[in-house]
């Protein structure tokens, strides 16, 4: 018994969607981090969606400088990892959320 | 200017610093105190090995020809890590589990622990790295040339080599270090950490000279970019994507990449944090490199080398420590690079290629002779010195002409046609060790042909395959496959090798069926966030744990395999040294094994030692969840039935002696405490009697005390009798030698053993004359064992007139049988009444069980053996004694 | 209460203890050392308690105790059982066999009177 309890408890064991062993609904704070890992899962999607628009630049005549493409490109770079850092941080501490965060992701 | 000689003397300084770092590093370790070794920001800044000179020269030469194209390179990894929660978290863990030891190994281990993957992956990496190390030797060659400002073809090759030879002597010194299953190298990941922070600040230092120091700030530095001919964003669609694309695949597979990033990772805290910090390393890394591009193009003279800008600006406007700083950060670049690099191959080479072949000739001689971590130590350092050389010939051959980041790029592909057996192998179950051959030799073969031989030119492929292609068709021509030409030759490869590759997986996949260590490999690979993990894992079979000691000592080192050893005895439970060798013992045996010398190679020493087994029985238990497929391929399954029973077989024999040895310990512990109990419940109850004192009379008095007193002699009797046991057990007893004649050991014990004979009255018929013979033997623990054999007959012997014959017969040894006229021990119980506690009958008999233990004991410590004589008319026991300590009376 | 017991009990000084402890409280005590017709003279004798060890000569406490159970006419008799091996599952042995009380040696001799006075039919 103990040690089932244990099992459900870890974070580690957590969400992969396949398996069938996680349950379908969860207390406020599982389905929480449920959404983190959404969010760190969709993180790299957005990131290359946002450095492909540079393509959509490449059509001669258009003239793009290069310092706004520049620009671009390293803001992209300095912000995808800070939202990846922010959310393995509140992963961590695994906080409660506060109401107001609801309408998040 | 800056000489060479002090040149020279500051990368020596720096080396030995360098030395330092990985040497304090390597001790702190050893002492324990490595926490800070383990620290998040180490591993992040030892990722930095992807940036080589190859970004830290290469780059700017790059934006300078191609424009903004280099971005791509670091935005994949940049993707990659930030996207860590999909491919990292997944790959870091099954490494840490499954003790993956390179990337050859984690193919390899996948797929059923095939050798012949690893041999493969292993070749692919050598030939993919081998340009990339001649690449570092060549841009520290460059930028030595850059400050001699002498260019004789005679200084780069000395230059060259000497960096090799240097190289080599650090990596064996830090990287064959130690050798056992948590394979890290904290001395040489903390240089490398060092050399990432130098590398950093120096193509920082150099970006803000220019920035600040040069074009006046940041909108001033942004104008003239626009102002030059980089002034438009121009990019080539295709190669934007497909760069991205090439260089997030090669983060992962490139084998220092995976060394560093995998084999060197320690828990899943380095890993959360690198994912966003070392994106950011990266970031900083590419900021300043279109500005140094820009800048040098403007006031460097046209036909400047590119590739050097980052030291030929500085020098242009006379700083020349911010030159050597930069030269530093170079020479940190090349160097970090090839010491992992070369750590990463000697471990596939020794693991894949030495290993298995050392095996194989020493195939019968693993546990007896041959010292085989020896041979891995130095079969690392062989391979660390052969990949280095190899680097340096290429250097010397290739004469350093291309552009340093074609090669890099040429490299790239080669090594990322591991990708599909790697993601396929850790998320699709269904990936078979022959998808993963099909495959990576499909893609393999594209590559060496549409790209690898190209780029060494007309020298290896003749001109005419470039004309109308191979032989005159066309559709085989290197750089337009099927026809379709005006491809850039890189996308080209990149289309056709991985589509073919991944086809190719995909498809002879499907269409083949993996063995049982596949499919649990696979299983464990796919499902390693839900499970424990583990490799496979050995039956019950009949490894001998000695033998086992004596080949991990030799892998692990004696100290390393004993403290193992006896951590697995102790939590087993057993007070021995040796642990016995279950399933999960050989698991945990192989994991540590492999970590040295790689999981196939693991398997197949401990399966010499453990009978071979090919197929377990927990195996096909592990899989049989799909029975139904299994039904299919009876066929299979009927050749390994055999096999299988036979394991079974031993199974079924090892659980029945455990049951037994089970069933003996209890039968044993309950017999001590019936035995101390039964007289103690005397002693009790009479000693209360006697406290309460009513009633009773002097006659009871005196009766009942002397009853206890006859029961606390029983009971020191037999603690004298278990402690007797014990020693003579533990083999602690000494023997008192002496001269003595056997007659007068028997008169001895007759009269000790018939002392109380009170009522049957045992006859006893002995030939005196026989008996004359002088024993060289401990004469009292003979004795006893006398008295217990002819106590025996009085106490069991179920005759109507007891009488016990003693025959002494002189041949090759000297026998003395004692045979009673009872009706003899039954034969179910003849093997058993020579064990502790074993009665010939459930009849009290006065005795704890303990006599013929005893007996045997001090018989065998006399050299001499015991038995009983089944066929005799009653009860016979043969005791025999050497004849070195008999000897004949004169 | 000069109720009967019998002792079946293969160690003679045990037997000796306590008849001893039971006769001066005015029980009549009748003994027997051996397991094998065990169950007949317990049928012969009907005591009102018995008192029964497990490691008998010849056939097992448990054994005997499982007979007993088994017959209408000692179905009910009043079982103290004695065993010198102190494990757990010995006293569930025991009482799967039907043992009214189970005691492990050594016992004191209060123990062994109050039991034998708790059991008997009043």
């Amino acid at each position: 018994m103990s040690g089932a309890g244990k099992s459900q408890n870890q974070p580690a064991a957590a969400p992969t969607p396949k398996s069938d062993k996680i349950p379908l609904f969860v207390e406020r704070q599982t389905y929480r981090r449920r959404r983190l890992v959404d969010g760190a899962r969709a993180l790299p999607v957005l990131g290359l969606v946002l450095w492909l628009v540079p393509l959509l630049w490449a059509v001669p005549e258009s003239k793009t400088h290069a310092s706004s493409g520049l620009i671009y490109i390293f803001v992209v770079w300095i912000g995808l990892p800070l939202v990846a850092g922010i959310l393995i941080q509140i992963m961590k501490i695994r906080p409660r959320v506060p109401r107001n965060d609801e309408g998040e992701t | 200017m800056t000489t060479l000689n002090a040149l020279a003397a500051i990368s020596i300084l720096y080396v030995l610093f360098l030395f330092a770092v990985a040497f304090f590093a390597e001790r702190a370790s050893r002492r324990g105190r490595a926490n800070w070794l383990r620290a998040p920001i180490v591993y992040t800044l030892s990722l930095s090995i992807y940036c080589t000179a190859w970004t830290f020269y290469g780059a700017v030469g790059s934006a300078a020809r191609n424009g903004f194209e280099y971005l791509t390179i670091y935005l994949g990894p940049s993707l990659v890590l930030i996207g860590w929660w999909w491919v990292l978290r997944k790959l870091v863990r099954i490494g840490r589990v499954q003790r993956i030891t390179s990337i050859a190994d984690l193919i390899s281990s996948r797929y059923g622990k095939s050798n012949l993957l690893g041999v493969g992956v292993t070749l692919l990496a050598v030939i993919g790295t081998t340009p990339y190390i001649a690449l570092q030797l060549q841009s520290v060659t460059l930028s030595v040339e850059v400050f001699s400002q002498a260019s004789g073809g005679e200084q780069e090759q000395t230059t060259a080599f000497w960096v090799a030879v240097g190289l080599a002597v650090f990596t064996v010194i830090f990287g064959t270090r130690n050798l056992d299953a948590n394979e890290r190298h904290h001395g040489v990941v903390m240089a490398i950490a060092v050399e990432a922070i130098v590398k950093l600040a120096a193509l920082m230092a150099v970006g803000i000279f220019v920035v600040w120091g040069i074009s006046g700030g940041v909108s001033e530095t942004l104008e003239r970019i626009d102002a030059s001919s980089l002034g438009h964003w121009e990019v080539n669609g295709g190669r934007w994507a497909g760069l991205m694309f090439l260089s997030a695949a090669a983060f992962l597979c490139l084998p220092r990449m995976f060394q560093v990033m995998v084999v060197e990772n320690d828990n899943d805290q380095q890993l959360r944090m690198a994912a966003w910090a070392f994106p950011l390393y990266l970031m900083l890394m590419s900021l300043f490199i279109v500005p140094i591009a820009v800048v040098g193009l403007d006031v460097l003279p046209a036909g400047s080398n590119p590739d050097l800008f980052v030291l030929t600006v500085p020098l242009e406007y006379g700083q020349n420590a911010l030159a050597l700083l930069s030269f530093l950060g170079g020479f940190s670049s090349a160097t970090s690079m090839v010491i992992v690099a070369a750590i990463a191959l000697s471990t596939m080479v020794s693991n894949h290629i030495v290993m298995p072949i050392w095996l194989r000739v020493n195939e019968n001689v693993v546990s007896v002779s041959g010292d085989v971590r020896n041979v891995v130590l130095l079969s690392r350092r062989l391979s660390i010195g052969g990949v280095l050389a190899l680097g340096y010939l290429y250097y010397a051959q290739s004469g350093g002409g291309a552009a340093l980041s074609e090669i890099g790029l040429v490299a790239f592909m080669g090594i990322a046609q591991v990708l599909p057996a790697m993601l396929g192998g850790i998320f699709w179950r269904g990936a078979t060790r022959f998808g993963a051959l099909a495959g990576l030799t499909v893609g393999f073969s594209i590559w060496v042909y549409t790209l690898y031989l190209p780029s060494f030119g007309a020298a290896i492929l003749p001109e005419s395959f470039f004309d109308g292609g191979p032989f005159g068709l066309i559709w085989l021509h290197p750089q337009a496959l099927f026809g379709i030409s005006g491809i850039d030759p890189l996308l080209h490869t990149m289309i056709w090798s991985l589509t073919f590759n991944a086809v190719a997986f995909f498809v002879a996949s499907l269409s083949s069926f993996p063995s049982p260590l596949e499919r649990l490999q696979g299983a464990q690979f796919v499902n390693i966030q839900q499970g424990t993990g583990g490799a496979r894992s050995w039956s019950q079979g009949s490894a001998e744990a000695e033998d086992l000691m004596v080949m991990a000592q030799r892998i692990l080192g004696s100290a390393d395999a004993q403290r193992l050893f006896l951590r697995e005895a102790r939590r087993q439970g057993s007070d021995t040294h040796l642990p016995a060798p279950t399933a999960e013992f050989l698991q945990i045996l192989e994991r540590e094994l492999s970590g040295s010398v790689g999981a196939a190679t693991a398997h197949a020493m401990v399966g010499q030692i453990v009978g071979g087994m090919s197929i377990s029985v927990e195996d096909l238990m592990a899989v049989a969840d799909e029975t139904a497929q299994m039904m299919e391929y009876s066929a299979t399954l009927e050749a390994q039935s055999q096999e299988l029973s036979r394991t079974a077989a031993q199974l079924r024999a090892a659980n029945d002696k455990l049951t037994r040895l089970s069933v003996q310990k209890d039968a044993f512990l309950s017999q001590i405490s019936h035995e101390l109990r039964t007289p103690m419940t005397s002693i009790r109850a009479f000693s209360e009697i006697l406290r309460d004192g009513d009633g009773i009379t002097a006659e009871e008095q005196s009766k009942y005390a002397s009853i206890i007193h006859d029961e606390a002699i029983r009971l020191t009797r037999l603690l004298d009798d278990l402690l007797d046991l014990s020693v003579l057990e533990n083999g602690q007893v000494s023997l008192n030698l002496g001269e003595g004649m056997l007659s007068d050991v028997l008169d001895r014990a007759e009269a000790a053993a018939l002392a109380h004979d009170d009522k049957r009255g045992l006859q006893i018929k002995r030939d005196r004359e026989s008996e004359q013979v002088w024993l060289n033997t401990d004469t009292e623990r003979l004795s006893q064992v006398f008295i217990n054999l002819i106590s025996n007959a009085r106490k069991y012997c179920d005759a109507e007139s007891p009488a016990l014959a003693i025959v002494v017969t002189k041949g090759e040894a000297l026998t003395v049988d004692f045979i009673d006229n009872g009706s003899g021990v039954a034969p179910e119980a003849q093997d058993v009444i020579f064990e502790k506690f074993a009665r010939v009958s459930d009849q009290k008999a006065g005795g704890a069980g303990l006599g013929l233990a005893i007996s045997r004991q001090i018989v065998t410590r006399l050299g001499g053996e015991i038995s009983y004589l089944s066929g005799q008319s009653g009860a016979a026991f043969r005791v025999i004694l050497p004849l070195e300590k008999a000897l004949a009376a004169q | 209460m000069a109720g009967h017991v019998l002792v079946i009990e293969d160690e003679p000084n045990i037997i000796e203890a306590i008849s001893f402890i039971l006769s001066r409280e005015g029980w009549h005590v009748a003994t027997h050392s051996n397991g094998e017709d065990a169950a007949e003279i317990v049928r012969s004798r009907a005591p009102d308690v018995l008192i029964l060890d497990v490691m008998l000569p010849g056939r097992s406490g448990y054994d005997i105790l499982r007979e007993l159970r088994g017959d209408a006419a000692t179905e009910n008799l009043p079982v103290l059982m004695l065993t010198a091996r102190g494990q757990s599952k010995d006293r569930e042995m025991a009482e799967r066999a039907g043992a009214s009380r189970f005691m492990t040696k050594p016992f004191s001799n209060a123990e062994v009177l109050e039991a034998v006075r708790a059991l008997a039919p009043a």
